[in-house]
């Protein structure tokens, strides 16, 4: 995702931010998991921005996809070259108004970015968990900011919103705290991951897994599978474009040559975008903590867990207001998948709002800046707003 | 009527007088939504709308309208039995392919709906008809015969009888000289199927 982030061209930012951290579930009194496991202590990474208003009312948690992290806007220091992964969405009179809101975003347990997983200390071994740390899930994820939203003293949550992965967790906010939540906002999610997000999933994993330094996921003292989980990477950086943004941001064109090289280089542009956001990942993520992120997601299924098989069942629980959002050219989390979203809500007589945007970019849209997501979630908060402060 | 009704729609204002405060309404093809912000800022309703077009849709959520975007004909279905007290179908009627349909989804998912359309036994319509033998062309139905959207012909009169057949029936109705997008009309009393633009009806179960 992070080609996308770029510096906000009018300099509007949220300024110098800083990564928190909260610990909890300190044993004996470890988590519990869906899975009957547990795991503790649990640490969350997570950063603020804009102030909370006397009467708490006025919280927003943004909720990650896969490689993201709690670095949702602004700036670590005044030299980073990049500001957080959100930052076009999320600052003073941008769409999550940090002027009106305070904006909460944390890290998922099971990544490797300031919250506990797979390659943080396991405090039984005093070594990294690798694959001793237990299978989390969606709803496992949800539990942990649960505790964090606790901890900051906030009882309901003005919004959760969120994209992809990132929106299987705010449906599941909806869901298990049902009164913690005043309003939701799933962007380019789904209700259950398809048989098609599993498939490019399964691949992905198995070429991590393949490569000879993953060694069942204990590498911590030695060489890393940079191959395997670039590759994964790549597969996974195909399912967030679309035909029509690859064709529009490649083509056919070649990188740095005028014609074929007749072996086995990159001699296409799309190769060596690849090849270089491969790279790039190995560098900042984690290859078990990406076995873990997208098992969860492949377990993800609302109806199952809350609804006995039933997403209009399980969503008969939710309180909140939503507003749905889907991308014409996302062929990962299709619009019919948003409008299942929209039909269990309308079943259960909820208040909900849709809009499928047009947009060439596949399922990436929703990280990149555009005018249009933008006026839809600021015309939505303000709405929300103006209700509650009724 | 009052400075915010006159900058809506004149069928709009007179759809909007019928509509009790605080009831709960879904407008069917709601546009950019001034019918919903008019009934939410003045009657105090909790309105919902349906629109096809995408830019229409994120003009509505953008002020704050609870709209979603499809196609009126399937988004109809999905919501309970008697969630409104009314349903709102202006100017839409003579695009719909199975109004029959439409308009008992319409009385399923709420009590009472309201159906506007253009009246296409208007005096100036049969004028066009009768002396120059072209299909009619008016301020109402704009469109030539081969790029008009609207694919049904109805008459006051046509449709009071449909309401019969379909076993509904009209618990209200108002005929209307105004033109499409005019804030300004009136009511007309006297033969009404020749002198109105449009018809307004609220129906109801039989």
């Amino acid at each position: 995702m992070s080609e996308y982030i770029q510096h906000d061209k009018d300099l509007v930012s949220v300024g110098l931010v800083e990564k928190k951290f909260f610990t909890f579930a300190e044993p004996p009194s470890e988590m519990k998991l869906e899975s009957d496991a547990r795991l503790g202590p649990v640490t969350i990474a997570y950063e603020t921005y804009g102030s909370l208003a006397a009467d708490r009312r006025n919280a927003v948690l943004v909720l990650h996809a896969l490689s993201g992290d709690s670095h949702a806007a602004g700036y670590y220091s005044a030299e980073d070259e990049k500001p957080g992964w959100w930052d076009c969405m999320v600052g003073p009179g941008k769409g999550i108004d940090t002027d009106k809101f305070f904006v909460i975003c944390s890290n998922i347990i099971g990544s490797c970015l300031g919250s506990t997983g797979p390659s943080s200390v396991n405090p039984a071994t005093g070594r990294p968990y690798g694959l001793d740390f237990p299978v989390v899930t969606i709803g496992d994820m949800v539990a942990a900011q649960k505790a964090l939203i606790g901890h900051l003293g906030i009882e309901r949550l003005l919004c959760v919103v969120g994209g992809s992965i990132g929106g299987m967790q705010v449906l599941e906010w909806c869901v298990r705290y049902p009164e913690m939540v005043a309003s939701a906002i799933p962007l380019a999610t789904t209700v259950r991951h398809s048989a098609l997000a599993i498939a490019f999933n399964e691949v992905a994993r198995q070429s991590i897994m393949a490569d000879p330094n993953w060694n069942h996921g204990d590498y911590y003292s030695g060489a890393k599978p940079a191959l395997g989980l670039a590759v994964a990477r790549m597969i996974g950086h195909i399912t967030y474009l679309s035909d029509e943004s690859m064709r529009l941001k490649f083509g056919r064109r070649l990188q740095d040559k005028n014609d074929f090289s007749f072996n086995f280089d990159a001699d296409f542009q799309v190769e060596s975008y690849l090849r270089y956001q491969g790279r790039k990942f190995v560098d900042r993520f984690d290859a078990n903590s990406f076995l873990y992120i997208t098992k969860a997601a492949d377990y993800y299924d609302l109806g199952k867990q809350h609804g006995e098989g039933s997403a209009v069942r399980a969503l008969s629980k939710a309180r909140a207001k939503f507003l749905v959002i889907s991308f014409t050219s996302d062929w990962l989390y299709p619009t019919y998948q948003a409008r299942d979203i929209v039909t269990a809500l309308k079943k259960n007589g909820r208040d909900v709002s849709f809009c499928e945007i047009e947009a060439e970019w596949g399922h990436d849209a929703f990280l990149i800046p555009g005018e249009r997501l933008k006026a839809l979630i600021h015309g939505f908060l303000e709405r929300i707003h103006h209700e509650l402060g009724r | 009527m009052n400075s915010a009704d006159s900058r809506m729609r004149y069928d709009l204002q007179i759809i909007a007088s019928w509509i009790e405060p605080g009831s709960h309404v879904v407008d069917l093809g709601c546009g950019e939504g001034d019918l919903l912000q008019h009934l939410i800022t003045h009657k105090g309703v909790h309105g919902t709308g349906i629109e096809r077009n995408e830019e229409k849709v994120a003009a509505c959520i953008e002020k704050g309208l609870s709209v979603l975007q499809g196609d009126i004909n399937e988004e109809v279905h999905d919501y309970p039995e008697g969630r409104f007290d009314y349903v709102i179908l202006s100017q839409t009627l003579q695009q719909v392919y199975e109004p029959a349909v439409l308009i008992r989804a319409m009385l399923r998912i709420g009590r009472k709906g309201i159906v506007s359309f253009p009246n296409f036994s208007h005096w100036d319509i049969r004028r066009q008809v009768f002396f120059t033998g072209f299909a009619p062309v008016s301020r109402q139905l704009p469109f030539q015969w081969f790029d008009t959207p609207n694919i049904r012909v109805i008459t006051l009169k046509d449709f009071r009888k449909f309401v019969r057949n379909v076993g509904l029936k009209i618990l209200k109705e108002a005929a209307i000289d105004t033109h499409s997008q005019d804030r300004r009309g009136s009511i007309v009393r006297f033969l009404p199927n020749l002198r109105a633009t449009y018809g307004i009806f609220m129906i109801g179960k039989g």
